[in-house]
């Protein structure tokens, strides 16, 4: 087991995301300096986990999804739905951990439904949660009237603000998350199940996997992990802005379950990968404000991402490197 | 009946339906105004969504139109207010810079064998950082050029207009179904969104199709951004936000299959109208918000998603595979 | 060799992939005006030959003749320009496009720059008729019966090609009429000189339309014979390498007393897939099913573990009438089943080989309990261990181990379930001489501990064995079952071909 996690820390995305912190070091000295202040820690690091724990809760979602060769595009529109309903709530006078189940059982909802075109009608993945991305939104704004609601409400503030053991909240409930999940996929046989159904299909069904309610499952997953973040942001700006909460988020996720090393053709995941490919993505951003760079380069920084991580992935680089590795193992 | 024939056939009945209910309500939207107006204010997604046709027909996705149409806005308005040069030589160099950005999409996709949505997922954030790096602030573009073109219209009986830029979609759409149906690059694209297997055993240059239809669609998405550019007289960088929905959207809506290799050009331009019309139809109502825009766009493409599910499972079963 | 007036000639032809000879030192004349059939067992070689013939794969050694130039084929298309057409059991067209453009994409008539649509919809109304078709050509492909379309797929290649014919498996998804319909139009274009090369798992459409017949076993040349002067019997024999010794070595198992019934299907079937058969089967027996590749014995497979549904009949396991509709409940019954496509349908390529076993008892256990690591460990590694896997490592990726490797890691896979009934499809097909071995020893094993089996395989000797009994397809019929002494391989070849001759 202890080896397992020591050869994990090894892995290429951990490197990376050590090398991405290494240069917003030079470029910041300060990058890795830490205060307490208020009973809560302060700094970079920080708030690169503060920032990055939205895509970090959609990626750990999102890897499910996308190990079984699907994808959901719904969760940005999601989060802006979970948020809308959670603010609205609140502000109709609703007690908040009301207000916070009603916005999880919506994502939850969501999820089911992307689940039920997915699974049920075999509809492509990419095509079906393209439906609940088009209108989420529409619906979001419908719950909040087309105004940015604000509320007072300390529990939703404090969820998207507060802190806990000296972290940010939203940080600790990524962290949280994670362990579950992780625990979820790798105590259960879910994990292997995932897989295997991402991995081959017709072979699954001929081991006796139902597809079908894992499918179910994942997506329910995962819009429940969008509503999650809704609520997040949603607190962290006191307000749910159902324009602009979450938009392009669903982008950030699948490029963080990318980078984690999950392929889009679904098979092996890996959700701790996820969440450190969500946090390399922070890290560059917050990077690029913190030594003075316009935050405009941000895009530009994630589409030669996208297309480095394509490039090793892809076909032809794999025939080029790992061959004579995978080889050598093999002919042991 | 075809079977590709069926989906545009509903969504034409559902738009003449939806119209005559409009009409009904509200007298006055059957008018030469109104119908040129519907022109003028849908060019620039008009034109856009002949390119998503294209790409749809051949089985891909392209999620880089919008922030082309904004990039395309900022550069040409940068080159012209700035720079001081001649619209017209600054559109060749938007369409040029496109014509490569396309290409450069169509050969990652093709090459590196990776799911379209994410190759031009990376082009989205490319060309929205690119056009944020030139310029964070509305650009506003004020040269004779501008001026004459917006100026060129022709009256209809009745009040209405038909601006330039309503014309140069109806000229894009005419072109663009010649293109489709009556070329060999058309039913080649046809033929890769039918099956990429069988096309290239049957000899249909795969890579040059690939790489010709990004192209297409990244140079009509730079013409959509021109059209907003003398629509609006501005560029912006976060201009035409979200436009690639709905150009996916009144593509799938017009009948075009999502999966590739079923649909026409025409019914594009049904499915856009049929945009146009649900905007229209709230803005004549008056207490309808403009989000109910996004919730019906929404149902009608769960509408159709499931209705060519029902027309094409059934009789197609195993043939596509991504 | 270099005998005058071949249309296209194979000339020692060797082609390595890896460490595997896919062919040997093979000749293969084809003549104008002659259909010539290719025959093979799965693994003989003849897919690896067409696609040299046709320039999808360059040979390794040895040449391609074209009308006694030797030729350079680097692709498909260039194969075209040699006058070199195929048409391929999956009709290779477009569904979703008219006929007509089925017939002349990459080559249409254009006016102005544009496709005229018109000419192009005439021209193909002349060369429809031709193939006896009266439809119309505007009408989508799609909208149209397989027959029709292979009608379609073969007209594109001769009008694109003209010279050779390569009709790789055209019947197999036709029925009788649309067979023979499709035979005629073979004739006619045999007549017009055209030189056709037939494959086909159906014997008698070999005696119905072929002139000659090469037959390959292993990458090999085993001849190249007019057909007039052979029997079916004759062909099988070769196909399937049995010089048959008429020993008359009837099965051991006649001795052994034979356990209860343990799983019984009565009238099962499916329509368009398999005819009803009855067959039922002991505990500690092995059923052989014998036939030829096409004869319905995978898809008779197949419904018995649910993986298609059949749609009349009865099952009953232990006595009790039981409802097979999905694998799941198959595998609640005990059984097991490792299917013949390996690699389509039984590894998961990139999960490990410890994954790769434990995953059929994991999935009867359900999600909750789920095996831990060592457990895993523990069961892959017993598992692994009696049946002699050779792996590096029970981490590493089943997909880096040889098939042999692959094929006992799937029958670990059902082994672990500890199940009562097992259906092997083709288990000892394209391993090596090693694995082969082990698996038939695991076979007799499996068979002594009281399982029940049914074992489909063409490597007649084995099969006769360890069977007591062999169920004989045909046609996708069942149409024998052989016990006592009549289980010997000339019998069962007898039986496959359809042909009643005394045994010589």
């Amino acid at each position: 087991m202890m080896r397992r996690f020591l050869s994990a820390l090894a892995s290429p995305q951990v490197i990376a995301l050590v090398g991405v912190l290494l240069i917003n070091w030079l470029l910041f000295p300060n990058f890795f300096r830490i205060t307490w202040q208020d009973g809560r820690l302060f700094g970079s690091v920080i708030d690169v986990l503060n920032r990055g724990a939205p895509v970090a809760i959609l990626a750990i979602g999102m890897v499910g999804v996308i190990a079984t060769k699907g994808v959901d595009l719904s969760v940005g529109a999601v989060m802006a739905m979970a948020g809308a309903v959670a603010a609205t709530m609140v502000v109709a006078g609703y007690p908040a951990p009301v207000a916070v189940a009603a916005a999880l059982t919506v994502g939850l909802l969501c999820g089911l439904w992307n689940g039920f075109l997915v699974a049920v009608l075999d509809i492509q993945p990419i095509v079906a949660t393209l439906v609940l991305m088009v209108a989420g939104r529409g619906i979001a704004q419908l719950i909040t009237e087309g105004f940015i609601v604000t509320f007072n409400d300390p529990l939703l503030i404090f969820i998207g603000t507060g802190s806990f053991l000296g972290l940010p909240m939203a940080a600790v409930i990524a962290i949280c998350l994670l362990i579950l999940v992780t625990l979820l996929v790798r105590r259960t046989a879910l994990g292997l199940f995932i897989e295997a159904v991402g991995v081959n299909r017709a072979a699954a069904s001929l081991a006796g996997i139902r597809s079908r309610m894992l499918l179910f499952l994942v997506y329910g997953l995962s819009g429940l992990c969008a509503a999650i973040a809704g609520i997040i942001v949603a607190g962290d700006i006191r307000g749910a802005d159902a324009n602009n909460a979450g938009l392009w988020l669903e982008l950030d996720a699948i490029l963080a379950v990318v980078i984690g090393g999950t392929s889009l053709l679904g098979g092996r995941f890996s959700v701790p990968l996820a969440v450190v490919g969500a946090i390399i993505i922070q890290a560059m951003n917050t990077g690029i404000l913190v030594s003075g760079f316009p935050p405009e380069f941000n895009l530009i920084v994630k589409a030669a991402l996208i297309f480095l991580v394509l490039i090793i992935q892809s076909p032809m680089a794999s025939r080029l490197v790992p061959t004579r590795l995978m080889t050598r193992e093999g002919s042991k | 009946m075809s079977r590709s024939l069926r989906p545009l056939v509903a969504t034409a009945i559902i738009f003449a339906i939806a119209y005559a209910l409009a009409v009904m309500q509200f007298p006055s939207m059957f008018s030469t105004r109104v119908l040129g107006n519907f022109l003028t204010d849908n060019a620039f997604l008009g034109i856009t969504a002949v390119g998503m046709t294209f790409v749809i027909l051949s089985g891909g996705i392209d999620l880089s139109v919008g922030a082309v149409i904004g990039f395309t806005g900022v550069l040409i308005a940068v080159l012209i207010s700035w720079a001081g040069w001649h619209p017209l030589t600054a559109f060749a160099m938007a369409l040029a810079i496109a014509a490569l950005f396309g290409g450069a999409m169509g050969m990652a996709i093709h090459y590196l064998q990776v799911p379209a949505f994410i190759v031009t997922l990376a082009g989205m954030f490319l060309a929205r950082g690119g056009a944020s790096v030139i310029t964070q602030d509305s650009v506003p573009v004020n040269h004779e050029f501008y001026k004459w073109i917006s100026e060129m219209m022709i009256r209809l009986p009745g009040g209405g207009r038909l601006s330039f830029i309503g014309l140069l979609m109806v000229a894009v759409f005419i072109i663009g179904a010649l293109v489709a149906h009556r070329t060999k690059f058309g039913s080649y694209v046809y033929a890769l969104g039918g099956n990429p297997t069988s096309a290239s055993l049957m000899g249909v240059p795969v890579a040059r199709t690939t790489i010709g239809v990004y192209m297409l669609s990244s140079m009509l998405a730079a013409l959509s951004g021109i059209v907003f550019s003398l629509y609006t007289s501005a560029g912006y960088p976060l201009a035409a936000v979200g436009v690639e929905l709905d150009a996916i959207s009144a593509v799938v809506i017009g009948g075009t299959l999502l999966t590739g290799g079923y649909g026409f050009v025409l019914g594009t331009f049904i499915g856009v109208m049929l945009l146009g019309l649900v905007q229209t139809y709230i803005i004549f109502d008056g207490s309808l918000s403009s989000w109910w825009t996004k919730i019906v766009i929404g149902a009608l493409l769960f509408l159709f998603i499931v209705l060519q599910r029902l027309i094409f499972a059934a009789s197609t079963p195993g043939e596509k595979s991504s | 060799m270099a005998e005058a007036g071949y249309a296209l000639e194979a000339r020692g032809i060797t082609k390595v992939f890896g460490l595997h000879v896919a062919l040997d030192n093979v000749d293969f004349g084809l003549r104008p005006g002659e259909v010539h059939a290719l025959l093979g067992e799965n693994g003989a070689g003849k897919s690896t030959l067409i696609k040299i013939l046709t320039g999808a794969y360059q040979p390794t050694l040895g040449q391609v003749v074209a009308e006694g130039v030797p030729v350079t084929l680097e692709n498909p298309q260039q194969a075209q320009k040699y006058g070199i057409g195929t048409v391929y059991q999956e009709v290779n067209l477009l569904p979703n496009r008219s006929v007509a453009e089925n017939l002349f994409l990459g080559h249409q008539p254009t006016r102005f720059g544009l496709v005229h649509r018109r000419k192009m919809e005439q021209d193909s109304r002349v060369i429809l008729k031709r193939y006896g078709l009266d439809i119309d050509p505007a009408s989508e492909l799609g909208a149209h019966s397989v027959a029709v379309q292979q009608i379609v797929a073969i007209a594109r290649a001769v009008e694109l090609s003209g010279k050779v014919l390569i009709l790789d498996e055209p019947t197999a998804s036709l029925d009788r009429n649309e067979v023979e319909r499709l035979f005629e139009i073979i004739r006619d274009l045999k007549s017009q000189g055209l030189a056709i090369v037939f494959i086909t798992h159906f014997l008698d459409q070999v005696f119905a339309v072929a002139d000659r017949v090469t037959i390959l076993r292993n990458g090999k040349l085993i001849e190249t014979r007019a057909l007039d002067d052979m029997t079916r019997t004759d062909v099988v024999r070769l196909m399937l390498g049995k010089d048959v010794a008429f020993s008359g070595a009837t099965a051991v198992e006649d001795a052994r007393p034979l356990g209860d019934v343990l799983v019984e299907f009565k009238n099962y079937g499916r329509k368009r897939s398999v005819h009803p058969f009855n067959i039922s089967i002991h505990k500690g027996e092995v059923v052989g099913v014998a036939g030829l590749l096409g004869s319905g014995r995978t898809e008779m497979a197949r419904i018995m573990f649910g993986a298609d549904a059949a749609d009349e009949g009865s099952v009953t396991v232990a006595g009790k009438p039981a409802s097979i509709a999905r694998p799941t409940d198959a595998i609640a019954h005990g059984f097991g089943f490792c299917p013949e496509d390996r690699k389509a349908e039984g590894i998961f390529g990139d999960l490990s080989v410890r994954e790769n076993i434990v995953i059929a008892l994991q999935g009867k256990l359900g999600w909750f309990s789920a095996l831990n690591r060592d457990e895993q460990m523990e069961i892959a590694g017993k598992f692994g261990e009696a049946m002699d896997i050779r792996a590096a490592s029970l981490d590493m990726p089943i997909k880096l181990l040889s098939g042999g490797n692959q094929q006992k890691a799937i029958l670990s896979r059902w082994l672990a379930t500890d199940p009562d009934f097992l259906i092997l499809d083709e288990p000892t097909r394209g391993i090596d001489v090693g694995a082969h071995a082990e698996i038939v020893r695991t076979i007799n094993r499996l068979r002594d501990e009281g399982l029940a089996l049914v074992v489909i395989s063409s490597e007649l000797d084995e099969v006769v064995a360890y069977s007591s009994r062999i169920v004989v397809m045909r046609d996708r019929e069942m149409v024998a079952e052989l016990n006592g002494e009549n289980i010997n391989p000339g019998v069962i070849v007898q039986a496959i071909a359809n042909h009643r001759e005394p045994a010589a």
